[in-house]
């Protein structure tokens, strides 16, 4: 699905003393099939521009297209093009209210008026997906499992809706290292496998570096900056400058750059990152050998 | 919060935000119940006065104020009917067996009146003090009744946990909503039977969330050696200033003006 935003800006509360900007004339389009990052700091726009994507806020002023369609319109149209975006909110486990982990993700689906047989084809299929045995899961109650288990249902019920689009705000927060792993790499797989377009938020663009490859920094209800991953991940000086740490990749090659390593410091993984030094340091020795052999 | 509620605490400096809430509170007290001890038109108009003086003083966001008066459109309209049918008096339209009067006229208008002022101090009570000091001025005026045994610092002190927690309440209702719009959930349509089991997916969470809050806030108030309220004292004590001699004093003033005005004009 193309999403293009037309200058979009948004305000809070408006005509009060309260009223405040959280998205200013912002313009960009995502086109099918991209997987784009999200990043600012706290108070950027991140949570307001997706939830404008997802059709859920109306804008102040500008326009959100779907496909042409505008998302918070209340048409049939409009409805049917904001069901094809799936959105799950930071710790989407608040959201859970089924007695049945089975019915739990099966809630998405069954408001999309499926029948039975193709609802449960989901359920196991998007509990799969998210790396939960299905047989064992279905029948237990969502407020028995552990927390990592439960942000995977809360997951699946987003996924069993089979969106074009999917967003996802801070989907790793309050995970453990190793939970954090195996979610971004399911995440990844579904994206290869389904090529939907993918919008991940985080504050720390690093961690999710793997599934996108494509960055736009917000800053204070602006964009700043909207690139391929690479060149905005890979630039310290923009990212300080939006309020963000850079990558520790980035920062350590920057660091040996100011020290006289003739490093290209825009490689913001870590494999990427350790390839580019020890291929300077390869270079190093063979320059050294040619000029350091005895005439 | 992304919202501003009829009635929401608006912190600015203006010189009735300073003012001691045990003040305000009784203020606002007199000036609901003045409409009814002085129902004369010339104290009337010298109290909506005094009302929308308050109201420019403490910078009170004019919108905001006239909008906390749509929760009582309708019953204002009632009454105003209720009234304006039913008072006996000088007939001014008679059709098929109903009248109206002019006396309904004048009683209607007043009910109106009354309902708005009462709406508007309370809400310029609320708008310029904030929950901790509303409780905090509740407690120092109950504090009598504690001696008749009566638990007026712990009703206190449930009154401020439970207020501290609406605005948090509010924004994750809003977020469940939202979420739950996302994966399909039709909110808000239907016949009302159908309409209250379609809200379920956003009250289970908010009542699981409640009470998981209730139990951490609990710990957390065990762990930092909290031991009921007997000897609990303040951080900032209110304090009576010239400010507030002032203020009372005004309030005072036009109370007695209002009351006199019906009587001897």
């Amino acid at each position: 699905m193309m999403i293009v935003v037309d200058a979009l800006s948004h305000i809070y509360a408006p005509d009060t003393p309260l009223a405040r900007v959280a998205l200013r004339s912002v313009t960009l389009s995502i086109s099918p099939g991209e997987r784009v990052g999200v990043a600012g700091p706290t108070g950027s726009g991140k949570s307001t521009l997706i939830q404008h994507l997802a059709g859920l806020l109306a804008p102040s002023s500008g326009r959100v297209l779907l496909d042409g369609v505008p998302a918070s319109g209340k048409g049939q149209k409009s409805q049917s093009r904001r069901r094809q975006v799936g959105i799950a909110f930071q710790y989407p486990e608040e959201q859970v209210f089924e007695q049945t982990v089975g019915r739990e993700v099966a809630f998405g689906p069954r408001n999309l008026g499926l029948d039975s047989g193709e609802i449960h084809e989901r359920v196991r299929w998007a509990l799969n997906l998210v790396g939960l045995d299905a047989p064992a899961f279905l029948d237990r109650s969502p407020f028995t499992l552990s927390g990592g288990e439960l942000r995977r249902v809360s997951l699946a019920g987003v996924l069993a809706l089979q969106p074009a689009v999917l967003i996802l705000d801070e989907p790793t927060a309050g995970l453990d290292p190793r939970g954090r792993g195996s979610l971004l790499e399911r995440i990844d797989a579904w994206q290869r496998e389904t090529s939907s377009t993918l919008i991940v938020v985080s504050h720390d663009l690093a961690a999710l570096a793997q599934l996108i490859d494509r960055v736009v920094l917000l800053r204070g209800a602006e964009i700043v900056a909207d690139g391929p991953s690479r060149s905005v991940l890979g630039d310290p000086a923009r990212l300080t400058g939006a309020g963000l740490e850079p990558p520790l990749p980035v920062a350590l090659l920057h660091q040996l750059r100011t020290a006289g390593w003739n490093v290209a410091t825009d490689r913001f993984r870590p494999a990427e990152a350790a390839e580019e030094i020890a291929s300077y340091l390869r270079a190093g020795r063979r320059q050294f050998e040619t000029r350091g052999v005895p005439q | 919060m992304n919202l501003l509620l009829p009635g929401m605490y608006v912190s600015t400096h203006s010189p009735v935000h300073r003012l001691d809430p045990r003040v305000k509170m009784t203020a606002a007290l007199l000036l609901m119940v003045a409409p009814f001890a002085a129902p004369g038109f010339p104290s009337s108009v010298l109290l909506a006065a005094f009302v929308g003086l308050i109201a420019l003083l403490s910078d009170a966001p004019w919108l905001a104020l006239l909008r906390t008066l749509r929760t009582v459109l309708w019953l204002g309209c009632f009454l105003f009917v209720f009234y304006l049918f039913t008072t006996p008096g000088r007939v001014l339209v008679a059709w098929r067996g109903i009248s109206l009067t002019a006396e309904g006229l004048a009683a209607g208008t007043t009910q109106i009146y009354r309902l708005c002022l009462l709406v508007v101090v309370s809400s310029l009570l609320t708008f310029t003090t904030s929950p901790a000091q509303l409780t905090h001025g509740l407690e120092a005026l109950l504090h009598p009744l504690a001696r008749l045994g009566l638990p007026v610092r712990e009703a206190a002190m449930v009154l401020s946990i439970s207020l501290r927690f609406v605005p948090t309440l509010f924004d994750q209702v809003e977020r469940l909503i939202k979420a739950q719009r996302s994966r399909g959930a039709a909110l808000q349509s239907g016949p009302p039977w159908r309409r209250i089991r379609s809200w379920i997916p956003v009250f289970v969470p908010i009542f699981v969330a409640a009470f998981r809050r209730a139990d951490e806030l609990a710990v957390a108030m065990d762990a930092r050696g909290f031991r009921g309220v007997r000897q609990r004292t303040h951080l900032r004590r209110l304090r009576l200033g010239w400010r507030d001699l002032f203020a009372s004093l005004i309030v005072l003033g036009i109370g007695v003006t209002a009351f006199a005005l019906d009587r001897f004009l």
